[in-house]
């Protein structure tokens, strides 16, 4: 069977969820081998093969952390020209689809973004994308060259596969460009101990309607007593009542959880763009006409200080 | 010596408008308003802050590949206090996908003459958000991308990269290739005296053939992508709304808890 590049995301050897999900869907159209790069890459290798990397590929040089993108894009390439893959697949972070676009220009490969399903076709993988703030669904294929796609969080499940996981090193010579932008500094992002936005199963977002920093406790607290991740829309972010991090929309963060509750958001087209895919959603607006009830399983017309805080303690004393 | 910007701007659909796809599955661009992308103002708002930083010594110049309406996206750049426009237009590249358009704003940045490219984070129409990163692979330039913040200083670029899990400075020599995202600093409204030296600002057209380009490495034909269809995603089924009475909370939790969320 052909086989299949996979790129890992991780951090400091530990997989970030959204590669298992891009291995279950490697494994639909042939044999996943995992490229991980960068410090820990080799601890990478007992979970990829758990999920089904029969090969991982690892290198490491101070270049991953050093310098920005592309050192990992000369890597990629040395795995693909070693392996000479059906296709290669990344993660849809805003690093992973800038290294696979690139990749794609040096192989003369067409490039698939931000995909939310892929399966097997007779030309080759086709891959289902969400557009226009997901009013439509398109399905796509690549025409030229080895399809690179890269794939959005939560678009598989996870599967148990074990396969043999052989760990490898990947000889990289660093293109001429490797150096060109170098990182002089890099402040991690504080750990606040909820679930990743993009990977959590249940979000919790407030928008202008929370009115203020402090207020956004309300919205932690009810996000907390499900397990959830908090997010925010724009307008929240931008009066600085929360970081950007956390701003889900066009130019935030793209989720697709099984269940998303809007507190205190209207529901605009860049806001929906980014939460719309959500399996379940449920919104608390004062308003009745805004336009997030169009969108609801389930919807609260009233305030939300009264409402979460209700829910909140509802949702401890079930859970007991 | 002066430092010579190149702003690649994008002619998209309202996003707030009904946009849909044409019959041969390309972005309908007849029945909806387009206009400059508000991704791309971001980028036309930080080219004018270095202009202004280096004294007024810098030549903007704004650049978009789209069809003859496209130019209304050039004009309010030039009314946004850019020098100069470049138009890319051409009947072939009806349907181009990224790696055409890439290949053509890379030879027209060529044409044009560069030190810095300033580009969006990403297009409102095909949010791919990669083109800055093709630009800079195929000019052979630092991709210093998804800026929040930017500057230029004695040939140096330098910029803070937000990014999922790090904050990083980043710092490349000019020519290079630059994206800024939403969160570089609100863009300037066009003054009415802006608008007014917009008109008289010069817009060159360039077609294919001013470029060595020809028509089958662009347009639908020449694209390395397919799509096979294009579904409108069924409206979701009305839910449930209630009016808060006291007990919108509760009646929330029975819900999830039906759905077995809690
Ligand atoms: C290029 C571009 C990109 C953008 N990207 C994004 C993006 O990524 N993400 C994003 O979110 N937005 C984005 N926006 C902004 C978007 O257009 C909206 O402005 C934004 O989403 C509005 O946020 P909001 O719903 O919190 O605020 P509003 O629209 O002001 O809505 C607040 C809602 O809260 C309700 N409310 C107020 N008080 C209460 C209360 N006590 N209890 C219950 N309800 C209450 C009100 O009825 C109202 O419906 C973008 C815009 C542009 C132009
Ligand atoms: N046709 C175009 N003409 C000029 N600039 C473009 C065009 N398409 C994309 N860009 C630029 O590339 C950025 C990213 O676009 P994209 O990768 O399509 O999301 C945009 O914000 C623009 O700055």
């Amino acid at each position: 069977m052909a086989e299949v590049l996979v790129y890992v995301d991780h951090v400091d050897g530990a997989v970030r969820k959204p590669t298992l999900e891009l291995l279950t869907l490697a494994r639909r159209v042939g044999e996943p081998v995992a490229v991980a790069l960068g410090a820990g890459a080799a601890d990478t290798a007992a979970t990829l093969a758990e999920h089904g990397a029969v090969k991982v590929l690892t290198a490491d040089a101070p270049e991953f952390a050093d310098y920005l993108v592309v050192p990992k894009v000369d890597a990629l390439q040395a795995a693909y020209e070693a392996v000479s893959p059906a296709a290669v697949l990344v993660p849809s972070s805003a690093e992973g689809k800038e290294i696979a676009a690139r990749l794609a220009v040096r192989i003369k490969s067409g490039i698939i973004t931000d995909a939310v399903d892929l399966e097997a076709g007779d030309e080759g993988p086709v891959a289902t994308q969400s557009v226009f703030a997901a009013a439509f669904t398109t399905k796509s294929r690549i025409t030229r060259g080895t399809p690179v796609i890269t794939v959005k969080p939560n678009s598989a499940p996870v599967e148990a596969a074990p396969a043999a996981g052989a760990v490898e090193a990947l000889s990289v010579s660093f293109s001429e460009q490797a150096t060109g932008t170098k990182v002089t500094s890099r402040t991690p992002r504080e750990s606040t101990g909820r679930p990743e936005l993009t990977e959590a199963a249940i979000v919790v977002s407030g928008g202008r309607g929370v009115n203020g920093a402090e207020n956004f406790a309300v919205i932690e607290a009810l996000a907390d007593s499900l397990g959830a991740a908090v997010g925010a829309s724009r307008a929240a972010v931008d009066a600085g009542w929360y970081p950007h991090s956390n701003q889900v929309g066009q130019t935030g963060k793209s989720v697709s959880p099984q269940l998303y509750i809007a507190s205190g958001i209207s529901g605009a087209i860049q806001h929906r763009a980014g939460m719309q895919t959500s399996k379940t959603i449920v919104a608390i607006n004062k308003d009745a006409e805004a336009p997030i009830f169009d969108l609801v399983d389930y919807g609260v017309v009233g305030d939300l200080f009264e409402v979460v805080p209700q829910l909140t303690e509802e949702v401890k004393s079930r859970k007991g | 010596m002066s430092l010579r910007i190149v702003v690649c701007v994008k002619y998209v659909p309202d996003a707030t408008g009904d946009r849909h796809f044409a019959e041969d599955l390309t972005v309908d661009r007849d029945d909806v308003d387009g206009l400059l992308s508000e991704l791309d103002e971001y980028a036309v708002e930080q080219a004018l802050q270095i202009k202004e930083a280096a004294d007024d010594d810098a030549e903007i110049t704004v650049l978009t590949v789209g069809p003859e309406d496209a130019k209304d996206a050039l004009r309010k750049a030039l009314s946004m206090g850019a020098d100069k426009a470049v138009h890319v237009e051409d009947d072939d590249l009806h349907g181009t996908d990224v790696m055409g358009t890439s290949l053509v704003l890379a030879k027209a940045i060529e044409k044009t003459g560069y030190d810095l490219v300033i580009a969006g984070m990403a297009s409102t129409d095909g949010t791919m958000g990669v083109l800055p990163a093709i630009l800079a692979e195929r000019l052979g330039v630092p991709q210093v991308t998804l800026l929040s913040e930017v500057s230029v200083e004695d040939g140096t670029v330098k910029g803070r990269r937000d990014g999922d899990s790090a904050s990083e400075q980043l710092e490349a020599s000019l020519p290079a290739v630059v994206s800024v995202t939403d969160q570089s600093g609100e863009a300037r409204y066009p003054s009415f005296k802006g608008i007014m030296a917009a008109k008289k600002k010069p817009v060159e057209s360039l077609d294919l053939d001013d470029l060595d380009i020809e028509a089958e490495e662009v347009g639908l034909e020449g694209a390395w992508t397919k799509v096979d269809s294009a579904t409108e995603r069924p409206a979701r089924t009305a839910g449930t709304i209630v009016k808060d009475e006291g007990e919108g909370g509760k009646q929330l939790a029975e819900f999830l808890a039906g759905q077995k969320f809690i």
